[in-house]
């Protein structure tokens, strides 16, 4: 079972995203989906050699609310500064976020939710991977801006994927 | 009625977001900067258009998915776009001295000239090709 299918939530959600592009629920769509979702895993499997565990589903789910909130507010902020913060007034700062989270999976979720929320863009990993560089693009105070990140994202994916 | 403004609400918003993330792409001064405008305020336009567009099908009767699949989409390829374009900057123009230090015994992995692999390791080399 675990050779016919090495990633049984891909193979879920390649279905779910086939019959979503169908549009339409219609079994002969099913019966192709169900193939896809058999052989692409099979195929692409020796790049993911491992199964990312979610151990808190209620967490994760609470983390993706919090997360589209926080794309929301941070649309309107950078709206705000793009239209009326003259070029001098910015303050744009580069930061380090050491990273305590060890899954390269839980990494990458932390990175891409810094990239969508307000002001902030992640640059590049530390070679060990154990710190992120950030960029902001207006942060008078960056210490408060790691602290923030810290506290509010990257505390939820450590009980996330822990 | 209620419905038709409630999509030319959103459409509105779309549009505005969608012409102030443009508009940043002009006015910020440099690159890094630059890369703030569309990775943000476009996607509150994109997802406005959607919800837009969601909004006209279910009104004509009937649920479309569609748009769900460009959100997620959307969401998985944004953050990768703008992390391969900070790190072509980095290794292109970067002066090192004005990153700030990692706080770790390496450097950041684009400068990171060394052969020890890069941490966390992903992928634990495998065959590549059908797994036996």
């Amino acid at each position: 079972m675990r050779k016919l299918l090495p990633h049984p939530g891909l193979t879920v959600l390649l279905i779910l995203t086939w019959l979503m592009l169908v549009n339409e629920f219609k079994w002969g769509s099913l019966v192709f989906g169900t193939m896809l979702g058999v052989i692409l895993p099979l195929l692409t499997a020796p790049y993911w050699p491992d199964r990312p565990v979610i151990r808190n589903w209620p967490a994760a789910i609470e983390y993706v609310l919090i997360v589209i909130w926080d794309i929301i507010k941070s649309n309107i902020t950078v709206a705000m500064i793009v239209l009326f913060r003259p070029r001098a007034g910015l303050r744009p700062a580069w930061i380090t976020v050491p990273v305590e989270l060890t899954s390269p999976e839980a990494i990458t979720v932390l990175a891409g939710t810094i990239t969508m929320t307000p002001g902030t863009v992640t640059a590049d990993i530390a070679a060990d991977g154990r710190a992120l560089l950030i960029h902001c693009l207006d942060a008078p105070d960056p210490d408060a801006v790691r602290d923030d990140i810290k506290a509010r994202y990257e505390a939820r994916l450590k009980r996330i994927f822990a | 009625m209620i419905f038709d403004l409630i999509i030319s609400v959103f459409l509105v918003i779309a549009g505005i977001f969608g012409l102030v993330g443009s508009y940043g792409l002009v006015k910020l001064p440099d690159l890094m900067t630059r890369l703030h405008a569309p990775t943000k305020a476009s996607t509150l336009g994109v997802g406005g258009a959607l919800l837009a567009s969601m909004g006209l099908a279910l009104k004509q009767g009937s649920l479309s998915w569609h748009e769900l699949l460009i959100t997620l989409f959307l969401f998985l390829t944004a953050p990768i776009t703008c992390n391969f374009i900070a790190k072509a900057w980095i290794a292109r123009n970067a002066d090192p001295a004005i990153l700030p230090p990692t706080g770790t015994h390496r450097t950041w992995a684009t400068l990171d000239l060394t052969e020890e692999p890069i941490e966390p390791v992903l992928t634990p080399p495998g065959k590549p090709g059908r797994p036996s």
